[in-house]
């Protein structure tokens, strides 16, 4: 559905985008992931055709967005970082002009109706933007990207400044569009690509790092796993212990963070679940195990260790970086 | 380009821009009226009226192209219009157009002075329609520089300023033109004045090169402004 090959930008001297490649099939939603000023934006507004790349191409559904801009565009949605509104229009005036815009052809009453009770707007369609919350703005600017039910979807940080219920809502309603539509969604936040996304493509420096289905790069990443646990005992004797079970990398204690309980934080050696040897000491011991935690990987993680693994492929094999 | 056309038009009266505009082009333009013909108590005077509803166009008509394409640079809502299925010349003619309607509305407002004219005298009705035509297509020009200039810049003041700057000098530039030497330069500024290719109408001559004139000032100034937006793709 989406093809990109070799897509370059630079501004002056500086490389936003140097050589990136993947494709998206269709019904798939990919996580474009990175971290702020690897050249996430400038992909997309390249693939949208916003900005022109240097050189290389971005194909969607086959048309090519510099070749035949104006069919290529109309199968896009593309929700910008700052959401394109006018500010001095009512909810439904905006979406009015966007349908006009888009020379939409689904019946118009019922087209927006529908896209917005998708997006929970109905309620503040005579309400004017600018009075709108950051929440009902980003949903605002959700809704403007479904009108004339594009094929592909491309949302660039849809949730960020929200707050962790909006998040939420708004990740679910990524999800259930992902049922009709192609959809990228970038992001820097690692638990959003997680929920939502069935493959990854992970940029730095404007290049590609990792493209992968979403498991296999959260557990080829998360070899070594680092759990909290909280446990009834003794310190000294539950760390010593703990250190000398099987699998354990290092084991150190939090201190004690409720009334009877210590917590510890345990990292275990790549690729070994220690989950269970665990229980099995704990319960052997007679030491309550009463929660137990994995901690989650963030981004940061993630990309020091995809970075890390760049430079040892440098010298070696060339598994990570690529297209699959 | 309709869509955005419409958008522009009603965005004129739902911000003070588009009431701004009309209230100070029919005060400013109904005074300078009532001063140059009936308070001077004869029709001859026109011309004069129409002399200084070119300076007054300088200043009021980039009122109405500022904000057109330096706002949405600034809010960031060029990005809806660009990843739209819609051409570059379509978004710049919209706007355009929608500039022209308002100008245009109020121009037709303000010729209720001129039946007043005839009511009180016998002015010269040819001469009124040429100078009308005249300063119309003037100001269609105005309107096209001052989109050009807006397309330039992210700040309204900056685009409304430059376009008072460059359409003042491009009513003022025939009297450096004569005192240049040079007959090359003084060709050229000669094709920058304005005010050179608006004699014919007030001569009552329907001078169709004039008329030219003022149509592809317009056309080059949309053209480069089209040319600007693409251009900042590519960098």
């Amino acid at each position: 559905m989406i093809e990109i090959k070799d897509l370059r930008k630079s501004y002056g001297n500086k490389h936003a985008v140097n050589g990136i490649s993947f494709e998206v099939k269709e019904g798939e939603i990919l996580g474009f992931l990175g971290p702020n000023g690897a050249g996430k934006s400038t992909t997309l507004n390249m693939i949208t055709g916003y900005l022109s790349a240097d050189s290389g191409s971005a194909k969607i559904d086959g048309t090519d967005i510099l070749v035949d801009p104006i069919k290529a565009k109309k199968d896009i949605g593309f929700l910008p970082e700052i959401p394109p509104l006018y500010t001095e229009m009512t909810v439904l005036e905006y979406l009015n002009f966007v349908y006009d815009l888009k020379g939409c052809r689904l019946p118009r009453k019922q087209h927006l109706k529908e896209i917005c009770e998708v997006v929970k707007i109905w309620d503040v369609g005579n309400r004017l933007i600018k009075n709108l919350s950051k929440g009902y703005r980003q949903r605002v600017g959700i809704a403007q990207a479904l009108i004339g039910n594009p094929k592909v979807l491309i949302f660039d940080e849809p949730t960020i400044g929200l707050d962790p219920r909006q998040i939420i809502e708004i990740r679910n309603l990524i999800k259930m569009l992902g049922r009709e539509h192609t959809i990228i969604l970038s992001t820097h936040i690692l638990p959003e690509v997680q929920a939502v996304c069935d493959r990854i493509v992970v940029i730095n420096k404007g290049e590609i790092v990792a493209n992968e289905k979403t498991e296999d790069l959260i557990n080829a990443v998360d070899g070594s796993r680092k759990l909290v646990a909280k446990i009834v005992g003794p310190e000294d004797e539950v760390l010593k212990a703990l250190r000398s079970l099987g699998g354990v990398k290092t084991a150190d204690s939090l201190g004690k963070r409720d009334t009877d309980s210590i917590s510890y934080m345990i990292e275990s050696q790549d690729r070994v679940d220690i989950r269970k040897p665990l229980f099995s000491l704990l319960a052997g011991k007679g030491w309550p195990l009463i929660g137990l935690e994995g901690m989650e990987l963030n981004l940061e993680d993630i990309f020091m260790r995809l970075v890390g693994k760049e430079g040892k492929e440098k010298d070696g094999k060339k598994a990570r970086k690529g297209v699959k | 380009m309709f869509a955005i056309y419409m958008r522009e038009l009603k965005s004129y009266f739902l911000t003070p821009i588009g009431y701004t505009f009309c209230g100070m082009f029919l005060v400013v333009s109904g005074f300078v009226f009532a001063q140059s013909t009936l308070m001077a108590q004869s029709t001859s005077s026109i011309g004069e009226y129409f002399r200084w509803m070119m300076c007054i166009f300088a200043i009021l008509l980039p009122l109405l192209t500022m904000k057109l394409f330096s706002e949405e640079r600034k809010s960031r809502t060029e990005q809806i219009l660009l990843t739209s299925p819609v051409s570059i010349t379509g978004i710049v003619f919209g706007k355009y157009l929608a500039a022209l309607t308002v100008f245009a509305a109020t121009f037709v407002a303000n010729s209720f002075n001129f039946v007043l004219l005839f009511k009180y005298g016998t002015p010269n009705a040819s001469s009124i329609l040429m100078n009308i035509l005249g300063i119309f297509l003037l100001g269609a020009a105005f309107l096209a520089i001052g989109l050009l200039l807006s397309s330039i810049t992210e700040n309204q003041l900056i685009a409304a300023i430059s376009a008072m700057v460059v359409n003042a000098a491009m009513l003022l530039v025939s009297l450096i033109a004569g005192n240049v030497e040079s007959t090359f330069w003084r060709t050229v500024l000669k094709w920058f004045s304005v005010m050179d290719r608006f004699v014919p109408f007030t001569n009552q001559m329907l001078d169709v090169s004039a008329i030219i004139y003022y149509i592809s000032l317009a056309a080059v100034a949309l053209f480069l402004t089209t040319r600007v937006i693409e251009k900042r793709r590519w960098s």
